[in-house]
């Protein structure tokens, strides 16, 4: 079991608020997954590559790490350090250079991109969200989720959200059968996942089809005739929020629209406190149909 | 009327003061507000009351309901009315997944649509839905009626047993073993009654009746391919 939220905002006048919305569905779905938790949140496109990593010994690790990447890539390298994990603002062009940096010192990456920031980690999500202030965030759309493991270990890169493309991330909850073979298909593709984690195989596939040209709505509608298992997967790209549940579906999930916004969650509980609620249209996304919004 | 407000009142005090009504008591109309999605509200009544909920409310809202009459004004999460024995609950939106699972008696109304496995392992519970049920509805029911003023979706009434099903509008898939049968005047009796009760203005006349071809009961080697 685990618990999804996410928020993808339709105007401008929601977006400083949305840290504080989007971190009250977290914790109400704690008890779906008390195991870890984790936000991707899409704020401004800074116009620049931002990373975001991790480590668990932050304070020996992110010491100097700004000063030592941008000798390394001859280029400004700017750093925000917020707990174990840190947002390093580089120049375009210069990932595939400093993703090798950071393998070089095993620090872990959680994603990138022009927009999102991912925070994730293992604990209660109320515990989570403090840590890494995520009620100060500001944005157009974020995704959340909490995790009771299932087929991986509880840890930090077992958590959801996971990114496996810029700007691109996904969260999950249910198990997969053929992720095994699947994580063998796009790895023989060139697509390689960093876990042993199923989720991290569907992001990777929904990853892969972007990058072979097509649009979100496609990628998610490969997903039901290409992975089996159980699954309701919210997917997040800069300018796009998805739903897609497997035909079974008996993972649940509601989904509410009004003129402001278009919400996810697991259960209605965590959607119960969204301005306009009661005049929103709210139903259950039916059983192997893609929803999406781009803007 | 009494009401109690799930914003000052702990879900497990609710059940046990709506669970320690007599038989007899005189206070027989009681208010939920603020169920914002609650899991359990109203569960293991036993009683003649009259409860009505104020908003949506989350898992298996009315559950094991006996004499009581249960009535969400909002939309009800999975599991409504789960084994239900007797008494009536009614939501007046949409129902998740597998209402009225198992449910003995009493009569479960959903006002709006009802998704997957809705009746499943029914054993004499009547269900009115007002809109359309999910695939896999009424999976092994055994007896009671299931009544669907809109569509049915994929593998309706799979490994049915004795329960009727009523559908009006189209069925997307059979399940195995579930076979269309005739409207006999009996049917229509139950229909009528039903849909009263259930305050839909659909004609008895407009419906199919569903059952059970009977060929899972047990293993004949002749009905293998039903299997």
């Amino acid at each position: 079991m685990c618990g999804i939220v996410g928020l993808f905002l339709k105007k401008e006048d929601l977006r400083p608020q949305l840290g504080e919305l989007l971190t009250d569905m977290l914790i109400t779905m704690t008890d779906r997954g008390p195991d870890s938790a984790g936000i991707a949140i899409y704020g401004d496109d800074s116009g620049k590559l931002k990373i975001t990593v991790q480590s668990d010994t932050p304070d020996a690790t992110f010491e100097g790490l700004d000063a030592a990447l941008s000798a390394a890539l001859d280029a400004p390298v700017s750093m925000r350090v917020v707990d174990t994990h840190a947002v390093l603002t580089l120049p375009d062009g210069a990932e595939a250079q400093a993703r090798a940096f950071m393998a070089e010192k095993g620090i872990r990456i959680m994603g990138a991109g022009h927009s999102m920031e991912i925070y994730k980690e293992v604990g209660l999500p109320k515990d989570v969200a403090e840590r890494f202030h995520l009620r100060d965030m500001v944005g157009s759309h974020g995704i959340g989720h909490t995790r009771m493991a299932t087929e991986s270990a509880v840890t930090t890169l077992g958590a959801h959200p996971f990114s496996t493309g810029a700007d691109q991330c996904l969260v999950h909850n249910g198990s997969l059968s053929n992720h095994a073979g699947m994580r063998r298909e796009l790895a023989a593709k060139g697509f390689l996942t960093q876990t042993q984690n199923d989720t991290e195989v569907a992001a990777t596939y929904i990853s892969s089809r972007l990058a072979e040209g097509a649009n979100l709505g496609q990628a998610l509608e490969g997903t039901l005739d290409d992975l089996d298992g159980f699954f309701t997967f919210v997917v997040g790209t800069k300018n796009g929020f998805g739903v897609v549940r497997d035909p079974i579906a008996c993972k649940p999930a509601v989904m509410a629209e009004t003129d402001d916004y278009v919400a996810f969650g697991s259960e209605y509980r965590a959607l119960a406190n969204l301005p306009g609620i009661e005049n929103a249209r709210v139903w259950e996304p039916e059983p192997a149909t893609v929803y999406f919004w781009e803007r | 009327m009494q009401t109690i407000d799930m914003a000052k009142t702990e879900l497990r005090e609710l059940n046990q003061t709506l669970q320690a009504q007599a038989k007899d008591t005189n206070q027989t109309a009681w208010v939920i507000e603020n169920p914002k999605g609650a899991h359990a509200i109203a569960v293991g009544l036993d009683a003649p009351i009259e409860v009505t909920v104020k908003g949506s409310t989350g898992y298996y809202c009315a559950g094991m309901n006996k004499q009581a009459t249960v009535h969400v004004t909002g939309s009800a999460g999975p599991g409504v009315a789960e084994n239900m024995m007797s008494g009536t609950v009614i939501i007046e939106g949409d129902a998740s997944q597998y209402a009225g699972a198992t449910g003995q008696g009493g009569l479960l109304v959903i006002k709006g649509n009802a998704s997957s496995r809705c009746g499943i392992s029914m054993k004499g519970i009547d269900i009115v839905v007002h809109g359309n049920i999910g695939h896999m509805s009424a999976f092994m029911a055994q007896s009671g009626n299931l009544v669907v003023c809109g569509d049915a979706g994929d593998a309706l009434g799979d490994s049915l047993y004795e329960a009727r099903l009523f559908v009006r509008g189209s069925v997307k898939s059979l399940g195995s073993d579930c076979i269309e049968k005739e409207v006999r005047p009996e049917h229509l009796d139950i229909l009528r009654d039903l849909l009263e009760r259930a305050g839909s203005d659909a004609k008895p006349e407009e419906f199919k009746r569903y059952g059970s071809a009977r060929k899972l009961y047990n293993f004949h080697v002749d009905h293998a391919g039903a299997y």
